[in-house]
């Protein structure tokens, strides 16, 4: 809890942190009507996997902050040996990205849906779905995050090893979506979306816990 | 009789019984393959559906097999090593990936050369060719993150837990793309129905797909030496090792 | 017997490019990968011999 607030304080004095994720989700999904054109049917048809993967690439741009600047000032090593769990801090940390670089995707998101022309019923899955999706884009990422902290390259190569673990979030998400555009109910894809979030709120945080003991060593 | 295996597990012991086992393995992988395209070209009789173009299947299902296999064995090799704390085991996972990563490029290619004359597109997004796709992204990955570490422990480590996350996250993904693939497409075009199997096809592609499993054993013995080259390279039994091969051509060659 | 001559193994049944550019194309992956390791190989054995040499 105290790395929660510690993380959430850290990110507020830094806020231009925030706001960089925040715009860089904005400009991705600008970029898209004005190189495909201005038809609300064509931009609500690609609106589903747009918006996911926009949320999902703004999500992980800021992924190596996690750990980054804990790691360089060696707070991280006293987490390491710290008597709590490393898997309860790590989920702490994890958290507060979610909270920082998350969750204002997610509520900036149905303003960008009406851009595209999206139905309400359809937004409102999009809020949801982003809602119950990217927890696990954090958790996720986290592993990835750790397993390349310090090393050369490592924001791109951080986009190598975690994108292709983010496609089966990508396909409920953006499926949720679309299902409810075509006037079916989006419960499958959200309950399946639901579980990768759990399965990975589970497992992510010992692998990231793992992860880092290697790292660090 | 107990065999110590952990005796067999150090560089030094391995590196020269790797040696004896390369040939035998190669041998196993040229009769095989004599045997398979004797099957897959002689006795394989003409698809009537698809001509004589569905020969493909006999390089690229034993490829897509043998790509899932290596992943699998990777992380098998990669678990083992970072859970018994042995270098061998993850010199192994290292030695396997390249070969991996091949195979699952050539079922990529040799996929979209069948497509062509099938469908008439280079590219279709089925569900056996999109996982594939995927599965070379996670070898690229491990690949990768090995390269990039430079203190070899660490990137053993590192890969071997990527490894593990990949193969926990195999099935999700394999059983996301299908899902995605049922509802953007119908069932018209599906790879894994195509022609119906034959008996001799299904021998031809066993024989091929045994074929490239040798192979895989020979050449990744042959990359494990290697790597053990490299990193022990400071260590006396490969300086005296090296001092006792002859230069030979292939040494005078590569100068 | 399939092949009722040379050519029309050759041939494949008008296929030819794409059968033969499949089994091609793993030849050469094989050649190219046990060439490069060859290579790799005498590339570090050359290596310690010289740092055994110093």
């Amino acid at each position: 809890m105290i790395v929660l607030r510690r993380d959430l304080l850290l990110a507020f004095r830094r806020r231009s942190d925030v706001a960089t994720t925040l715009f860089f989700f904005l400009i991705v999904s600008s970029l898209f009507p004005l190189g495909i054109g201005p038809e609300a049917a064509v931009l609500s048809s690609i609106a589903p996997g747009v918006l996911w993967v926009a949320a999902l690439l703004a999500g992980m741009i800021s992924l190596s902050r996690i750990f980054a600047a804990d790691f360089a000032d060696g707070s991280l090593e006293q987490m390491l040996i710290a008597p709590q769990p490393l898997a309860l801090l790590v989920l702490a940390k994890i958290s507060a990205h979610w909270i920082v670089c998350g969750l204002p995707v997610v509520l900036l998101a149905p303003l960008i849906g009406l851009q595209y022309a999206l139905p309400n019923d359809a937004l409102v899955v999009l809020v949801l779905s982003l809602l119950l999706g990217t927890p696990a884009l954090s958790l996720i990422g986290a592993i990835g995050a750790a397993l390349t902290l310090g090393v050369r390259g490592s924001g791109l190569l951080v986009a190598l090893l975690v994108l292709p673990l983010y496609i089966p979030v990508l396909i409920f998400g953006a499926g949720a979506v679309a299902a409810s555009q075509h006037g079916m109910s989006a419960q499958a894809h959200l309950s399946l979306l639901a579980a990768c979030s759990l399965l990975s709120l589970v497992l992510a945080p010992l692998a990231t816990a793992a992860a880092l003991r290697i790292s660090v060593e | 009789m107990k065999i110590n295996w952990f005796k067999y597990s150090s560089p030094q012991v391995f590196y020269p019984l790797a040696g004896k086992l390369i040939p035998w393995f190669a041998w196993l992988a040229a009769i095989f393959v004599l045997a398979g395209l004797y099957v897959s070209f002689v006795l394989a009789p003409t698809d009537f559906q698809q001509g004589e173009a569905y020969r493909i299947i006999f390089v690229h299902v034993p490829a897509a097999w043998m790509s899932m296999v290596i992943y699998i064995v990777m992380a098998a090799w990669a678990g083992l090593g970072l859970a018994l704390n042995a270098r061998l085991s993850a010199m192994m996972a290292q030695a396997l990936a390249p070969t991996g990563a091949i195979f699952t490029l050539l079922a990529l290619v040799t996929g979209s050369l069948w497509g062509k004359p099938m469908w008439g597109a280079w590219w279709v997004w089925d569900a056996r060719l999109t996982s594939e796709l995927i599965l070379l992204f996670l070898y690229l990955g491990f690949i990768a993150l090995q390269s990039s570490i430079d203190d070899p422990r660490r990137a053993d480590r590192a890969g071997a837990l990527l490894a593990l996350v990949g193969v926990v996250n195999v099935p999700i993904i394999y059983f996301s793309v299908k899902w995605w693939n049922t509802l953007h497409q119908g069932s018209s075009i599906n790879m894994g129905a195509a022609p119906k199997m034959a008996a001799t096809m299904l021998l031809g592609m066993l024989l091929m797909a045994l074929a490239f499993w040798m192979y895989t054993v020979a050449v990744a013995l042959m990359r494990v030496r290697c790597i053990m080259l490299e990193r022990e390279r400071n260590t006396d039994w490969v300086k005296e090792l090296s001092l006792k091969t002859p230069s030979s051509q292939s040494i005078a060659g590569a100068k | 017997m399939q092949w009722a001559s040379w050519s029309a193994f050759f041939n494949m049944g008008g296929y030819a490019f794409y059968v033969w550019f499949s089994f091609g194309l793993s030849l050469v992956c094989v050649i190219l990968e046990v060439s490069a390791l060859r290579k790799r190989r005498a590339q570090a054995l050359r290596f310690s011999r010289l740092l055994a040499q110093e």
